[in-house]
């Protein structure tokens, strides 16, 4: 006779991705760099604001990517060509990066220069507002991008995506004056399901908008590092100078 | 189909804990969990692939119970509880104020495994109900 048991467990249902994410961060930490993810739908424009961001900052911050793509290497390409390292994810048909794929991007950055010298670590996650708003990979923040052209109710279609993002770029601002849209509708819908959610309006192929995101990027790196070199003096900071673009 | 991963990453939580009984092997008759409104995961599709996943494996024969939470925030203009709607876009009915703080509807836990374990004259049966380090 078999007696019936019940064990409680009170896991995350993601615990073992959690687990990898943990250890992730903590070696970015000891690293001194800042992991940005970065999540929006295909074609929203993350190769875009990558190309344009790591141009204008390469002077500034020393970066890398970590660039999960289902099947190709395309996007890994368009960013070498900026002059930044780049270490291609192919996914296959998983629709998001999980914790275990970062560490293994991890391994072959390691093995082509030293994280330590790094400054910041972007993410570049598959294109889909569904999952990986999930699945942790052990950043610091994430980022999501919403284009103009994908329509302003997407907050509201996926909320999960732009509760958990700690800044969303609407994107694609130079088409405004060709869509029956409103910008405003745009922000009003993010910050209905995230209030707290800092939002920036940019164009990486006009240019329109960039200066606030680098403004933004270069103080979120450099409050990430006086916090982990001072943990008691997270806040309140000094305001940095202005970046010239 | 995210959830061929999120099943992943249960079964690895399932192993860990059958670990904990070794030398017994759990048969295990279901696995309790709680999935928020507010998540990306849908039951029926998680369900679908945990069914498909233990089959030939020492959980096969077990069932996935899947308690779904609601999705419920606190209005930070009077306090009220309510049930953010989507074509409300997800504001306070009573203040008009955006989805400020969520107290449910987050959650993707596993909660608790029901089980049995054969008697082995070499090692007691364990009874009652261990737990595992929780987050």
């Amino acid at each position: 006779m078999h007696m019936p048991l019940q064990d409680t467990l009170g896991l995350n249902l993601l615990a073992a991705n959690q687990h990898q994410a943990d250890h992730n961060r903590e070696r970015f930490d000891a690293w001194q760099l800042l992991c940005l993810n970065l999540m929006s739908s295909p074609g929203a424009g993350k190769t875009s604001l990558l190309e344009a961001t790591i141009t204008a900052l390469a002077p500034q911050l020393a970066m890398a990517v970590l660039e999960g793509d289902m099947t190709t290497q395309l996007d890994a390409e368009r960013l070498e060509a900026v002059g930044v390292p780049v270490v291609p994810i192919t996914t296959g048909r998983a629709c998001h990066l999980d914790a275990a794929m970062v560490s293994g991007g991890l391994r072959q950055l390691q093995a082509r220069l030293s994280p330590a010298d790094l400054d910041l670590l972007w993410v570049e996650n598959v294109g889909n507002l569904v999952c990986p708003a999930e699945f942790e990979v052990g950043e610091h923040l994430k980022v999501a991008l919403l284009s103009v052209t994908e329509g302003e109710d997407k907050p509201l279609k996926y909320p999960v995506m732009f509760r958990e993002a700690d800044c969303v770029l609407i994107t694609k601002v130079d088409l405004l004056p060709y869509l029956p849209v409103v910008v405003e509708r745009f922000e009003e819908h993010i910050h209905a399901v995230n209030p707290a959610a800092t939002v920036f309006q940019l164009s990486a192929s006009s240019g329109e908008g960039l200066p606030a995101w680098y403004q933004w990027l270069l103080e979120t790196s450099r409050e990430h590092s006086q916090a982990l070199n001072n943990p008691t003096i997270a806040s309140g900071l000094p305001a940095p100078e202005p970046v010239a673009v | 189909m995210h959830e061929v991963d999120m099943t992943k990453c249960l079964l690895l939580s399932l192993q860990e804990w059958k670990r904990e009984h070794e030398p017994h092997t759990p048969c295990v008759s279901a696995v309790h969990l709680e999935v928020g409104d507010f998540t990306c995961v849908e039951p029926a599709a998680l369900r679908f692939t945990f069914a498909a996943a233990v089959q030939g494996s020492w959980l096969d024969g077990s069932t996935l119970e899947i308690a779904t939470v609601p999705l419920r925030a606190r209005c930070l203009g009077c306090s009220a509880v309510y049930v953010p709607e989507p074509d409300q876009a997800y504001r306070s009915p009573c203040c008009e104020r955006p989805m400020e703080e969520i107290i449910s509807g987050r959650e993707l836990r596993i909660c608790s495994v029901d089980y049995s374990l054969s008697p082995q004259p070499s090692s007691p049966r364990s009874s009652g109900s261990t737990s595992l380090s929780s987050r």
